[in-house]
């Protein structure tokens, strides 16, 4: 815990500005809903796309719901099923890859070819394809957004993985006699974790665009459920008047995920050079 | 210039290089500014050679790159520089910077990675010439041809035209030399240009630098941690440590009467003597029998050949406490022998004998006592040991691997071990980061020893290491050895190495085994003509070694394409016989040195 | 080797470039088949879907008959696929209209589109990319840094949202729907493309921008960079002389994956600006669960990329001499 504090105080500031925002999201999407001043679907004011006012902060939507609320509870269904998902993705995608990168020649061939098939239908495409397929849920869409982008995380950690594996140390382990999963998980995993977790953030990162990018759509997370996108999808009829009810959501997704950016690029560069 | 009467020594009036108080200062990773050069003053009269020689991190090769005013990495260079008009600080025309490429030219160490792969080498060469302006495209192309005939390059007039990939290491470092002569410059850097080769090409390459070198009257610098190349290319040492000066004279004051003492560790180093004495290895049924291995790479076809061949029927024999060394050239498969007794790679044919009893040719029918009885250490520390894990965990695993034993018995036999390879036991607690490279390296021997095995398989071991790391190492392989009755296959490319550790050596060639036999009989011909080409090919502590070689007899015979069964040396043969070493396999010839050589020759036509 | 005749030059790239093809063909065929698999075996039976729960069990195996749903996945697989390959992927399930002659309306200016924004973006990506790798670790290219990296995180509709704002609603200068018209002038078709263009490029300069950056960063790195600055070769002959030329594999490659990025951001951009291209028609495709449009459009997608990808890596063995001379 202390060398974490200390980790933080060295990044630049882009870093700090980075952590701050990932951190308040981390606790909008705990805590949000418990500090939100009226239930997210009840019509508190009379006035549709109402401006900022004391009552309301940031204001009302197109049904005149208050939108600080309805944001505090989007965020944690844009945060937390983002969060399910690329957990899935990269225990998917790097366990497979530790498989193919320890486990015999044929299986890494079958692994690789299948993932490099996947990965040739871009993910938005494959997205579109499987939620036409089976329906967005909010099970379903989470398997969805952890399936579209197994891929990516398994061609990252099979390359980690597989460079690794050739290394003298795991060499050594292998005619000392070790079992392969003795292999990946002790002498292979613990050295791929720090690249590793840039790439879990910044998948982290597309998910969440993603998500957002479906539910703007309408094909995400169906009402009354609404995540952050759906917030940006269902008061596009104030876009003229700019309304703080369109704005304050894509705001808030913008700060979410540049806010992830910054802060992996600031840890990993503080190594890298 | 006016600053110049104050500082400069005045032995250097006419010296065309000059170099006053030179500090070269990099930023730590903790902020803090590190001095990599500490007050280093020298001078060069016009047309000599200087040598600055030293170990990694002597800060040689910054002193080197200072000359030409360039800094790696942000570092920052004070003090006074001059070559010939130009200086450090000099405006314009006038500054070190504006001269690189031009007055002063640089070789690099690896030639390799040097050229640009995606240009053809004659465009690389003569670039220099076109940016400065020393001479038109035509001129210097042809002055290009010139320079590759001086450094006896093959097919001067086409060379040119090929890419870098296409050719050998030798002659890329001979192209650079071209590259680095095209502008006929002042002062030429060569840094470490012959390190990454093999000792029978690096005699060719040095032979190649020394003659344009002398042609052409040029002032050089030669950066170098090995003292027997420098003896043959400079006329004047400078040793450096740690950023300082130790010691500079003339090269054989340096070598018959160093002042120094540094100067003479380094040169008791140079030529390894072990001075534990082992008694001799017991007799009796051997350890370990390597017999007709065949191994390569790649899919294994119908009659059980690999794709990419490596190592064609090797046979050796390792006594109980035995030390027997493998050497051989790069390419020579003599990684691949430990490889395949250690159980990494299956050969195609042949057995690994321990004890008497075949070993299973993969690691996964091996028992587990089989394999804790042969360990394998690797060349280079850095990657043979895993960063995520402590020193304890390392050896600790070993433990519990094969003995099962943890906890505290654990901790008290990785502290033995430890205090064994002559380390403190609070080591153990240590990442392998925080250590020196011989610190590592020890661990290594250490995670072998841990397992208490009868035969450690040590390839390049000390290769890796500066000279004086390496005498320290061997030492401890020969205590070890005295101490613990363990038996050692012991590969290098280093034949001073493995005479100082090995009771028996065997030399591969393109996997075969062309001689083998006890250490003691490489000390003086018959040799099989590789060996005699290898042993000659090691730069000898005097000056005039390099002459007193001369230039070998080229090969006599084209080889067949298909060598098929023929001898592998034929292609580089300087006693190869038309009509009989191009038609029949050799035969083995057992000497009265008790050497037994591959070919043709008899044992007093190998001594003459 | 470099001795050879000129054909027998040409021969080793030529088969390296022959095997590239088959391969892209082979996933190309592979990618069919989990598609068909995901959006035609998995979710279920058609008929029962398009007759409603109040069908009889009569009236759907009737359906699925005369939809052939009730022969074996393989047939049907390789039926489709012949379809899709003959140019004639059926009949769209809502549109009542043959999907090739919906496709064949939409696809040019989904091209159109791509085009624009490819003339637009990459010779910006070039100038950052190489501005950034040039002043590595200095002011401009950490400014660069931070700038590209939000860029490449923000989601294309707000973007396009602030873009709406101030072009076509504060400034009135840009209509907030892209409608070409017929015959345009060249103003009337840059006034029409300029918000859709701008709001994918954005996305796309920043993605390929770094990407040009650590291509040039990592050859900046290696030995013979420095060895070239030892010669006194100047900055500019460095860079455009000796590290591009070796950039080149890395840097199309990273050129095809925006270009596939950008029809992800395509999806968006049509949406919002309602610009009728292939991405939009997908959308529709999927709201509509119009199975055998979104198979098509899937497929074009997906046919692209591969496409991309192996122009990107035709390229790449081209300009590597030690590929191509095999």
């Amino acid at each position: 815990m202390d060398s974490l504090i200390r980790a933080a105080r060295r990044l630049p500031l882009s870093g700090k500005l980075g952590l701050g925002l990932v951190v308040f999201w981390i606790v909008v999407a705990i805590a949000g809903p418990f500090v939100a001043p009226y239930p997210p679907g009840s019509f508190v004011n009379e006035e549709v796309f109402a401006g900022s006012s004391g009552r309301f902060l940031l204001g009302s939507d197109f049904l005149g719901r208050d939108v600080l609320s309805r944001l505090l509870s989007g965020a944690r269904f844009t945060v937390g099923l983002s969060a399910i998902a690329v957990a899935i993705a990269a225990s998917i995608g790097t366990g497979l890859a530790l498989c193919a990168a320890v486990g015999p020649r044929w299986l890494d061939e079958i692994l690789s070819r299948s993932m490099d098939t996947l990965i040739s239908i871009p993910s938005k495409i494959f997205a579109l394809v499987l939620v036409a397929a089976f329906g967005s849920s909010i099970v379903l869409l989470t398997l969805i957004l952890a399936l579209t982008y197994v891929p990516g995380n398994f061609r990252i950690a099979r390359s980690l993985a597989v460079g690794l594996a050739r290394l003298d140390y795991v060499e050594v382990a292998r005619a000392r006699g070790e079992g392969r999963l003795y292999l990946a998980l002790v002498e292979v995993l613990p050295n791929m974790m720090r690249p590793l977790f840039a790439d879990i953030g910044l998948r982290f990162v597309f998910i969440v665009l993603l998500l957002s990018g479906l539910s703007f759509l309408g094909l995400g997370l169906q009402p009354p459920d609404a995540d952050l996108g759906s917030l940006v999808r269902e008061n596009t009829s104030g876009l003229a008047e700019g309304a703080l009810a369109i704005i304050a959501p894509a705001v808030a997704i913008a700060s979410l995920t540049v806010g992830v950016n910054l802060l992996i690029d600031a840890a990993t560069q503080g190594k890298a050079e | 210039m006016t600053a110049q009467a104050q500082i400069a020594p005045s032995q250097t009036g006419a010296a065309h290089v000059e170099v006053c108080n030179l500090c070269v200062t990099v930023r730590a990773p903790d902020g803090s500014a590190l001095r990599i050069v500490d007050d280093v003053s020298f001078a060069i009269p016009r047309g000599e050679v200087l040598a600055l020689i030293g170990e990694s991190g002597s800060g040689k090769t910054t002193i080197a790159l200072s000359l030409m005013g360039y800094a790696r990495g942000g570092a920052r260079i004070e003090g006074r520089i001059r070559v010939g008009d130009a200086t450090l600080d000099g405006t314009e025309s006038a500054s070190l910077a504006a001269q690189r490429g031009n007055r002063i030219t640089y070789v690099a160490q690896s030639a390799a990675a040097a050229f640009n792969p995606s240009r053809r080498v004659m465009e690389q060469v003569i670039e220099p010439a076109l940016i400065h302006g020393t001479a038109s495209d035509a001129e210097a192309r042809r002055h290009a041809v010139e320079l590759f005939e001086a450094l006896s390059l093959p097919d001067p007039a086409g060379i040119g035209s090929r890419y870098p990939h296409e050719l050998s290491g030798g002659q890329l470092q001979r192209l650079m030399a071209a590259m680095a002569l095209i502008t006929r410059p002042d002062l030429v850097i060569f840094d470490e240009p012959t390190t990454a080769l093999d000792v029978t090409t690096q005699v060719e390459v040095l032979q190649a630098f020394r003659k344009v070198v002398r042609d052409q009257g040029a002032t050089g610098v030669y950066v170098s941690h090995d003292l027997a190349v420098v003896a043959q290319m400079a006329d004047r040492i400078l040793v450096l440590n740690r950023g300082r000066v130790r010691e500079q004279d003339a090269v054989r004051a340096v070598l018959e009467t160093p002042a120094d003492d540094y100067t003479r560790t380094l040169l008791a180093a140079a030529r390894p003597v072990v001075k534990a004495a082992v008694p001799a290895p017991a007799t009796g049924s051997p350890l370990l029998s390597i017999e007709g291995i065949c191994a390569g790479y790649g899919p294994v076809d119908r009659e059980g050949r690999a794709a990419h061949p490596v190592l064609s029927d090797v046979s050796l024999h390792i006594g109980r406490g035995a030390a027997v060394g493998v050497i051989g050239e790069s390419g020579s498969g003599k990684s691949t022998v430990a490889r395949v007794v250690a159980g990494l790679l299956a050969p195609t044919a042949g057995t690994v004998l321990l004890d008497g009893q075949p070993l299973a040719r993969s690691l996964k029918d091996r028992s587990r006592e089989e394999l804790r009885r042969v360990q394998i250490v690797f060349q280079n520390a850095d990657i043979a040991l895993n960063p995520a894990h402590s020193v304890g965990e390392i050896l600790g695993r070993v433990l519990r691997f094969y003995e099962g034993i943890s906890g505290h018995a654990a901790r008290a036999r990785v502290a033995e071990l430890l205090d064994l390879i002559r380390l403190p036991a609070a080591v153990a607690t240590r990442r392998c980061d925080e250590l020196s490279g011989g610190q590592k390296q020890r661990i290594n021997l250490a995670r072998a020893l841990a397992a208490k095995p009868d035969l450690i398989l040590c390839d390049e071991v000390t290769s890796a290491l500066d000279t004086v790391v390496r005498e320290a190492i061997l030492e401890l392989l020969a205590e070890l050895r005295r101490d613990l009755g363990v038996a050692y296959l012991f590969i290098s490319h280093d034949i001073a190495t493995v005479q100082a550790l090995c009771d028996e050596i065997v030399v591969l060639y393109k996997g075969t085994c062309v001689e083998s036999g006890p250490a003691r009989a490489y000390a003086a011909p018959p040799f099989h003509p590789y060996t005699d080409l290898l042993i000659s090919s090691v730069p000898e502590l005097r000056t005039d070694w390099l002459s007193d070689v001369g230039r070998k007899d080229p090969p006599r015979l084209a080889a067949p394409d298909d060598g098929g069964g023929l001898c592998r040396f034929l292609p580089r043969c300087p006693v190869a016989i038309a009509g009989r070493c191009d038609t029949a396999s050799p035969p083995l010839r057992q000497l009265d040195s008790g050497n037994a050589v591959l070919c043709h020759r008899s044992q007093a036509e190998l001594a003459g | 080797m470099s001795g050879t005749a000129p054909a027998a030059r040409w021969r080793g790239p030529a088969r390296l470039v022959a095997q590239r093809v088959v391969l892209a063909l082979f996933t190309l065929l592979l990618v069919s088949a989990v598609i068909f698999t995901i959006s035609g075996l998995l979710p279920g039976d058609a008929a029962q879907e398009l007759l409603g729960q109040g069908a009889t069990s009569e009236q759907i195996a009737a359906l699925r008959h005369e939809m052939g749903l009730d022969r074996p996945a393989v047939v049907r697989y390789l039926e489709w696929l012949r379809a899709i390959i003959g140019g004639d992927p059926g009949m769209s399930l809502v549109a009542n209209k043959p999907v090739a002659e919906i496709i064949s309306e939409r696809l040019p200016n989904t091209l159109t589109l791509a085009a624009l924004t490819t003339l637009f973006s990459v010779p910006f990506a070039f100038l950052v990319g190489i501005t950034s790798a040039v002043t590595r670790g200095r002011t401009t290219d950490r400014a660069l840094n931070i700038l590209t990296l939000a860029m490449v995180a923000l989601p294309e509709f707000l973007v396009a949202t602030i873009a709406v704002l101030v072009f076509s609603v504060k400034l009135l200068w840009l209509p907030s729907i892209t409608i070409v018209p017929q015959d345009p002038t060249p103003g009337e078709f840059l006034r029409a493309y300029a918000m859709p263009v701008m709001v994918l490029g954005v996305g796309v300069i920043a993605q390929l921008g770094r990407m040009i950056r650590a291509a040039i960063i990592a050859e900046l790195d290696r030995p013979y960079v420095e060895m070239a600055r030892l010669k006194g070769v100047s900055q500019r002959r460095l860079i455009f002389r000796h590290v591009l030329p070796n950039a080149v594999g890395p840097i199309v490659n990273a050129m095809a994956l925006s270009l596939s990025y950008l029809f992800g951001g395509a999806i968006i951009v049509e949406t919002i600006f309602s610009y009728p291209g292939l991405a939009s028609l997908m959308v529709n495709a999927v709201t509509s669960r119009d199975m055998p449009l979104l198979q098509a459009c899937a497929m074009i997608f997906c046919a692209t990329y591969l496409l991309l990808v192996l122009i990107a890596d035709t390229v790449a063995i081209l300009a590597n001499p030690r590929l191509r001379q095999g």
